[in-house]
């Protein structure tokens, strides 16, 4: 069914047939005629499928077998931190009693659910080294935009409107967008040879005007920058502020903090370290943890414990509001939650110590194939470049397609947009050896067909569901939606 | 051994082939970039790893403390509905090619998920009467502030929101902490009883308004007449951004055929769990017009090298890995699940599956506020409302809901935080509330008088 299914599921459909299951009513009819203005009552039904249950099943398991998750392969996809998602964490995630709740459910009957949110944000706070968490951000852009509002309420409340975030070139596209958002000025900083912070050219970006700089670190070239806390005095000295970006923490759990590091604000993904699942692009997961001078501008409401008692508390006038309906993605703190209670201090440590070792040795393995722009020790990720293959005529975007016909999921390609045909590498500590070593074997194939028999990257992917896609045909001609014959007509 | 260690496969023997190959000693050689003076000298204070069968106790203990809605009869609703799940919505949304991916960067390999998503786009432009839906957004709260943010920027040189006082208190909650972020201003149009008050409203719009906003049906369960309020936006030259329950629009008039330029809301009501409030699956929709303007992904047809239909994320240069600074919003994620989860949902019940569901709740909603009116209670509503109602209980709220509580219900939301009503419910009635649990409802209720 793979191959040969293309439909889509109103492609399927024919009229009178139904997968529905309603109970029939116990209570009196309404005219929905009488009951409302006329004007304000459908003349003509949604066009939504008809189609039986077993069609609806068919449909979406093709679809499902058209789609790479985790669990079909090798995903190495960097700066996302693609590792295993436990079947533990679905399971507990799916109980009733965290399932079936609503949002607002008087305190008394909801006791489970805070106490799991409290504990978590006190782990977490543990975690990044930071004072108090809230976990209500969405994702992590959204954790981002939070932190950067923080940010402006602590400028604000001292009397200053400093307008300026300062952004390594290295930096996550979201940063920018994220200080924009929250209405501040980007100001971008170069990264010197050794892809780390310029430092002595940060200082003539620095005055009174920085309102914070955002740093992931490690970076996303995969390197930690050891400079961190001469940088951090430098931000602090001018009056800023420092915005730890957690989307590469899986490499420092246990070994350091952001805290330590001199941060005064962090975001993680729950979706990336603390392996809830990506879910094809979401929901995830961006809670944000703050140090103490930055606690009363935390979002509301707030989770707190009184005696034995958990309870939320909005009554903080410093607050920057709420910046999610209701509490956050609960189900996704049941993941984390799980996931670090199966792992604890010695566990989560050994995850970064296993994500790292298996980026380093990586590097090394495919080190004779790419050129390798960076030449240090790495983090949980690293950069190579394409740079010697296009030469050849052969880009990345080609060995990317490549090794789709074998069964992988490419690196994250073009991106730092610092290093030329960059692709980056996050094997994660999940992946055995022998999964890393063929992966470095196809890859170092895929090198070695680039020079003898470039057409057969250049062509690829050879084995796909589909071939490459018009993606220029896509945005020229927007077709967005189905149109059936009946909906073309009205 | 740990049993840490199923999720971390490296034995012995492969740690010091890996470290022999980079020609150390310890892994601890690849942590000396980190400067000593920042390092952890003490393991991180947290609780102690858990096999997997203590841990599922210690988790089924923590969720007992929670009432559900599969011990309980919810009557709550504003914005999360215990709504019926279609089974077959759990088994494809476990599907783990779907739950395990990410977003569909390599479309060869994405198929499944970006046409899931395509069709998605398909059913929301059907709900909503609207040319153009995105992916999906975190909530429909966030949906609606980031709709307000497109109005102000197409519009150019109007900087101020007008919304509704009957919107959701959350949704303007998070407008306002958006609009904060952006530096537009957000005014609120009082209320007429139950729905928005068209006359002051005419008066608050000017040329500075870039949206009026509204909901459909509103907060308090009734349905504004938002083809006349659209007539006052037009006139003044703003939008009209209108937040709806999609269930809703399975019988009402689509928001675009009466004149609304964006559509937002949450597909809760179709297939996913309330979840204590998340992670649920924000719309949005728009007017052709607006397309290029509009937030996070959106999936487009496109054609393969063989001239074989297939699927792209596509008009990527509105978002933030291109445009960084520029971008249209920051937002990168989607609720791609969940999005697939109200696809998996609106595919099962149908075209006149979801027709029937929206008329089961108007049918329990009408009976349950005419079984309280006759009991002397009051139902504050004065227009038709779709399968929520406010209804003023005796004593307080607070009192009522602690007694329906003793009986296994969980009652309504509490107006007084909002609008300063102690003694007003929100009650929502849904197709899953029976007659049996309803009368009982009102049987307490009539105890308390």
């Amino acid at each position: 069914m793979t191959t040969e299914y293309h439909d889509l599921i109103f492609e399927r459909s024919q009229p009178g047939r139904t997968g529905a299951s309603l109970p029939d009513s116990d209570v009196d009819a309404v005219d929905v005629q009488k009951k409302f203005a006329g004007h304000l009552l459908r003349d003509q039904p949604a066009e939504l499928p008809e189609v039986d249950e077993l069609q609806v099943v068919r449909h979406y398991t093709a679809l499902s077998r058209k789609n790479h998750g985790i669990d079909n392969g090798f995903y190495p996809l960097g700066s996302c931190t693609m590792k295993y998602n436990p079947k533990i964490n679905e399971d507990m995630a799916n109980l009733d009693g965290f399932q079936f709740v609503h949002p607002y459910q008087p305190e008394e009957t909801v006791q489970g659910s805070l106490q799991l949110m409290h504990e978590l944000q006190e782990d977490l706070a543990e975690i990044t080294g930071m004072d108090e968490v809230t976990l209500q951000p969405s994702a992590g852009a959204q954790g981002e935009w939070t932190g950067l509002m923080m940010v402006k309420a602590y400028h604000e409340q001292k009397g200053e409107s400093r307008k300026k975030v300062l952004i390594p070139d290295s930096a996550h596209g979201t940063n920018p967008a994220s200080a924009t958002v929250a209405g501040f000025e980007t100001v971008t900083i170069p990264s010197n040879e050794e892809g780390l912070v310029y430092v002595e050219e940060l200082k003539k970006y620095v005055d009174d005007d920085t309102a914070a700089l955002m740093l992931t670190n490690p970076n996303t070239l995969g390197l930690f920058e050891k400079d961190i806390v001469e940088i951090a005095s430098i931000i602090h000295e001018a009056g800023g502020l420092l915005y730890y970006d957690g989307a590469n923490a899986n490499a420092i759990l246990g070994k350091t903090t952001p805290g330590k590091m001199g941060f005064d604000i962090v975001h993680l993904n729950l979706h990336k370290t603390f392996t809830t699942p990506h879910g094809g692009g979401g929901p995830g997961a961006g809670p944000v943890g703050v140090k103490e001078k930055l606690i009363p501008y935390l979002p509301v409401p707030r989770i707190e414990k009184q005696g034995e008692t958990y309870v939320f508390n909005s009554e903080y006038p410093q607050s920057i509001g709420r910046v999610k309906g209701y509490y956050g993605n609960f189900g996704m703190f049941v993941r984390a939650y799980t996931y670090i209670r199966t792992m604890g201090a010695e566990g989560l440590s050994e995850v970064s110590e296993s994500a790292v070792l298996h980026a380093n040795y990586l590097l090394k393995k495919l080190e004779p194939y790419f050129d390798v722009p960076y030449q240090q020790v790495c983090k949980h990720e690293f950069v190579i470049s394409g740079a010697r293959q296009k030469k050849l005529g052969v880009r990345t975007l080609d060995i990317a397609k490549r090794l789709l016909d074998f069964g992988y999921h490419p690196p994250t390609i073009y991106f730092p947009l610092n290093v030329e045909e960059c692709m980056m590498v996050e094997p994660t500590e999940t992946e055995s050896k022998e999964t890393i070593d063929a992966f470095a074997h196809v890859l170092g194939e895929i090198a070695r067909e680039v020079e003898e028999e470039p057409e057969k990257v250049l062509e690829a992917p050879h084995t796909t569901v589909v071939g490459r896609l018009d993606e220029v045909q896509a945005a020229r001609k927007p077709v967005l939606r189905y149109m059936s014959d009946k909906t073309q007509e009205s | 051994m740990s049993n840490t260690y199923r999720y971390l496969p490296d034995t012995k023997q492969d740690q010091d082939d890996m470290l022999q190959a980079l020609h150390l000693s310890s892994i601890d050689d690849l942590f000396h970039d980190i400067p000593s003076e920042i390092r952890l000298k003490e393991p991180l204070n947290i609780p102690e790893a858990m096999d997997e069968l203590s841990l599922t106790k210690t988790m089924k203990k923590l969720a007992s403390k929670n009432k559900h809605a599969n011990d309980y009869s919810v009557f709550l609703g504003a914005g999360t509905y215990d709504h019926y799940i279609p089974s077959v919505v759990h088994h494809m949304t476990s599907r783990s090619e779907f739950y395990t991916a990410y977003t569909p960067y390599q479309p060869e390999i994405s198929q499944g998920e970006l046409q899931g998503i395509f069709e998605f786009q398909t059913m929301v432009c059907e709900l909503t009467g609207m040319d153009v839906s995105n992916s999906s957004m975190y909530d429909g709260f966030t949906a609606l502030a980031e709709a307000a943010s497109l109005a102000v920027n197409v519009s150019k040189k109007r900087s101020s929101v007008l919304v509704s006082q009957s919107v959701h208190p959350e949704s303007r909650s998070i407008l306002n902490t958006i609009a904060k972020g952006q530096g537009y201003t957000v005014e609120e149009a009082p209320l007429d009883g139950d729905i928005t008050d068209i006359s002051q409203l005419k008066k608050q719009i000017d040329d500075d308004t870039a949206a009026v906003i509204v909901q459909y049906p509103n907060f308090f369960g009734s349905v504004e007449d938002i083809q006349e309020i659209n007539k006052i936006a037009e006139e003044a030259g703003a939008l009209l951004i209108v937040s709806a329950n999609p269930l809703a629009l399975a019988l009402l008039e689509a928001p675009g055929n009466l004149g609304a330029d964006i559509v937002v809301g949450d597909m809760q009501p179709f297939g996913i769990p309330m979840a204590y409030g998340g992670p649920h699956c924000g719309y949005f929709a728009v007017r052709k017009k607006f397309m290029r303007k509009v937030p996070g992904r959106i999936v487009g047809q496109t054609t393969d090298d063989y001239g074989n239909r297939g699927f792209v994320l596509t008009l990527q240069a509105r978002e933030q890995h291109i445009r960084r600074d520029k971008a249209t919003s920051n937002i990168c994620s989607n609720q791609a699940l969940n999005a697939l989860a109200a696809s998996v949902s609106l595919s099962s019940l149908g075209k006149q599956g979801i027709r029937d569901m929206a008329q089961l709740n108007i049918e329990k909603a009408d009976y349950m506020a005419k079984q309280l009116q006759a009991k002397g209670c009051k139902v504050v509503n004065k227009s038709p409302f779709f399968n929520e109602f406010v209804l003023e209980v005796p004593g307080t709220a607070d009192q009522v809901n602690r007694k329906l509580l003793e009986h296994g219900i969980i009652g309504g939301y509490h107006l007084e935080k909002d609008y300063g009503w102690n003694n007003r419910l929100l009650i929502a009635a849904t197709e899953k509330r029976t007659k049996a649990e309803i009368d009982e409802f009102v049987d307490v209720l009539e105890a308390m008088l």
